[in-house]
Formats: structure tokens, C-alpha cells, sequence
């Protein structure tokens, strides 16, 4: 099928299977390999982007319910000239990446918990990521870091 | 190759029903078939998806102007039933169980329709709506009918649903007396299946009590003889051990199963009653 949508801001256009899984559109059509595959089954998070601003896992989202969408990966949520966004920064300064597999996707769902601007207290954030495997299991750095960004924000 | 038609509309769907292309599939938010397509499980058996994910007519939720029954849209998601400030007041144990499922990745896509129709015994809200009596609204190029929830799960993964039909919505009686609960019984609080699932409907007093149970059966189960004891006020522990028929598996034992359903049910009882 053709599918056109936005990516990142940008609308693309390309030829895929119409059950071709989001996760691969974009790692191997869009080269946009910041979206890592954790267990494909949407029980990680690895994968998780933002459709139409809400968190999803992309290893189970089909091409053909994208069309017209417009889809947040990683890189999206990066600026262009490589300055660490606060979210990017208080995760290194905090100590919230090790291995960084699950990084990306805790990235975009911890980017989904500030925009919903909703308390972060340590069960918020907490709930906000529970789909988010960490196999580093370096969940208070993480919680931690996204708990600063919320309280940098608030001044 | 499998064939995908994407539709926007009822009519165009029914059209594709209609037609009954061999080894029909239907796709609603993707958090269970895709799995299953991810995993090449029983692919030689889907010939044709059906995309329902952009039926708008099939998504959100009211109250029904009749009867004051809430109407769920089939292709109502997790999230937007927690959310919904009818079901907060009408059936809040349906807001709670629906932030029970997955996590926010998966409740922005899941939808209670897909929950019904993938009719896993361990489906997080069919107890819930078997005990609140929830009423299923199917409809194709036939026409519509209703089926009561606590029949549509035939046996195990087999629904009442016809090859031509769609689950279109649920409507769920709101009773101002009656109150409505469930516990949930899984590994971890987020992203768990559910060991056992207890949903419990009461009249003050225990005058009326309704009974449903998850992944203790083949199948999502009305518990009759637990419901009968409660109102008697006999052996719940007992009745409900004739009801169910859990076995070991991955996520559980049937041993486990049997004694905290019914620590689960006693204590649901004592907070409804």
C-alpha cells in the first residue's frame, strides 16, 4: 500500500505491507533506528513512539492505521543540533540510562507523563512507565530523572 | 499473503461480511492479533484482516436515553473509558479495571470490543461485564441482535459472534443500589495477565448477588453456585470450588487458582454486601 503520513514533523510517503509492523517502518524503511525491538509483543516498551500524541508500542501498530498519522519517534523528541533536552540531560546527569535499550522508550513515555501534567510524584511516574522494561532494572535512577525534569519545569 | 481492507464506515464493513472471505480476522487496536501475527501464530489461518481501527460510528461512550444503560462503543479504548466522566460516575470498577490492563501503551489502543471478541479466559474485563449483566450488541449485513455477555463465551476462544457479524457496542444496566466490584490477581500490578479475576455485582445485604470469574475456566464464567451460597448465606468457599475448574499453567496453578478465588470472592462479598 502507499502510505503517507508524518514522521517527526515531516510528511513522508513510501510503498509497505499493509500489516507491516510500525516498529519496522520506521527502523528499516525510515532508517530512523532510535525506536529499539525489545520483545515484540508489546510488553516492553523498547518500542514505544507517540501517534497523534498518545503512547503506543509500534511492534503493534500495523502500517495501514497509520495512514494520515502523525507519529513521534525519539529522534523527535531530540534537537536537531544535538543539545540534551532537559528530559535527555537529567537522564544523563542522574544516571538514568545504563545499557540503553530501554532509553528511547522511556524517553518518549517519560516525555508523555510531562506533557500530561499531571503530579510527579514517584507512583505517577511510576504508572506512567509501568510498560517500560528496564532488564538493568535501574528504575529509581529513571523515575528519579523524570521526577527532576517535572520539578525543573515547575521552577 | 493475507488481503487488508481498511474501513471508515459500518456499510463498507458489512460489505466485506457480507462477502465472507475465507479466514476473516478482525482488527481493532492491534494488541492481540498483532501479537499473534508478530509470533506467525495460526498465520495460514487468517486469509483476510478486516481494519476496524477508523470506524468512528463504533467508538465512545453514552448513556442510552431507554434505560439509562451505559453504551460502549466497540472500538472504545482503555484509555478513553478511564477517562470518561460517565463511567466514572456510572460504573467506576470499569475505569479501575480498565487502568488495570497493560500499561498506557497498550490501554491507548485496546479496545473493551477487542477484549470481548479475542474472548480470552483471562480478559480483564469479561467478568466485569458478566456480573454487571452487560448486554452485547451485534449487528451485520443481517441486522442486529443482542446477546447477554455471560452467554457469548461458548467455549474455549469461541464466541457467539457470527462470521458475518461485528460486535458493534456494550450496554451495561446502571442500578443506583447495586454495587460493582473486582479484584484482579496477577504477577505485577502493570503489563500482567491475570491468575484469576473475581468480579462481583451485590445488593445491599447480599438480597441479589451476581458472580463472574476470569482464567478459572475455558472460558470468562458466571459462578452460579457461589452466587446461590452467598445469598443464603452458605458455604461460599465451597460453591464456588464446584463452579470453576482452573488448571496449571504458565502464569499459575490450579491449587493457587482455587484458594484465592475464593479469598478474593469472600472478601469482595464482605466489602459489597
Amino acid at each position: 500500500m502507499r502510505l503517507e503520513l508524518t514522521i517527526n514533523g515531516a510528511v513522508r510517503a513510501l510503498t509497505v505491507e499493509p500489516l507491516a509492523r510500525l516498529l519496522d517502518v520506521l527502523r528499516e524503511d525510515l532508517v530512523l533506528t532510535g525506536t529499539k525491538e525489545g520483545c515484540g509483543e508489546g510488553e516492553c516498551g523498547a518500542c514505544a513512539v507517540l501517534i497523534d500524541g498518545q503512547l503506543v508500542n509500534s511492534c503493534l501498530v500495523p502500517a495501514c492505521q497509520v495512514a494520515g498519522a502523525s507519529v513521534v519517534t525519539v529522534e523527535g523528541l531530540s534537537s536537531l543540533d544535538g543539545t540534551l533536552t532537559p528530559l535527555q540531560r537529567c537522564f544523563v546527569e542522574r544516571g538514568g540510562a545504563q545499557c540503553g535499550i530501554c532509553t528511547p522508550g522511556m524517553i518518549v513515555a517519560g516525555h508523555c507523563f510531562l506533557e500530561s501534567g499531571a503530579e510527579a510524584t514517584d507512583a505517577a511516574v511510576r504508572e506512567a512507565i509501568a510498560g517500560n522494561l528496564c532488564r538493568c532494572t535501574g528504575y529509581a535512577k529513571i523515575v528519579e530523572s523524570i521526577v527532576r525534569v517535572a520539578q525543573e519545569k515547575r521552577g | 499473503m493475507i488481503a487488508v481492507t481498511s474501513v471508515k464506515t459500518l456499510p463498507e464493513a458489512y460489505a466485506v461480511l457480507a462477502a465472507r472471505p475465507p479466514g476473516l480476522r478482525v482488527l481493532a487496536g492491534g494488541t492481540d492479533l498483532m501479537v499473534a501475527i508478530n509470533a506467525r501464530v495460526g498465520l495460514d489461518r487468517i486469509g483476510h484482516v478486516l481494519d476496524i481501527w477508523s470506524l468512528r460510528e463504533l467508538r465512545g461512550v453514552s448513556l442510552s436515553l431507554d434505560d439509562g444503560a451505559l453504551r460502549i462503543g466497540a472500538l472504545t479504548t482503555y484509555s478513553e473509558i478511564l477517562r470518561s466522566p460517565l463511567v466514572k460516575e456510572a460504573l467506576p470498577a470499569l475505569a479501575a479495571v480498565s487502568r488495570e490492563v497493560g500499561a498506557w501503551a497498550i490501554q491507548n489502543r485496546g479496545t473493551l470490543g477487542g477484549n470481548v471478541c479475542n474472548a480470552s479466559p483471562a480478559g480483564d474485563t469479561l467478568p466485569l461485564l458478566i456480573a454487571a449483566d452487560a448486554r452485547l450488541v451485534l449487528g451485520g449485513p443481517r441486522g442486529e441482535r443482542v446477546v447477554p455477555a455471560e452467554e457469548f463465551f461458548v467455549a474455549y476462544r469461541k464466541t457467539a459472534l457470527g462470521a458475518d457479524e461485528l460486535l458493534l457496542r456494550v450496554e451495561i444496566p446502571v442500578s443506583k443500589d447495586a454495587r460493582l466490584g473486582y479484584r484482579k490477581i496477577g504477577t505485577r500490578r502493570a503489563q500482567s495477565v491475570s491468575k484469576t479475576l473475581i468480579a462481583v455485582r451485590a445488593l445491599p445485604g447480599l438480597r441479589e448477588v451476581r458472580i463472574a470469574a476470569g482464567s478459572v475456566a475455558p472460558v470468562p464464567l458466571r459462578c452460579r453456585r457461589a452466587e446461590a451460597a452467598a445469598m443464603s448465606g452458605g458455604d461460599v468457599r465451597a460453591a464456588l470450588q464446584l463452579d470453576i475448574s482452573p488448571i496449571d499453567d504458565v502464569r499459575s496453578t490450579a491449587g493457587y487458582r482455587r484458594v484465592v478465588s475464593a479469598n478474593v470472592l469472600e472478601q469482595l462479598l464482605r466489602e459489597l454486601g
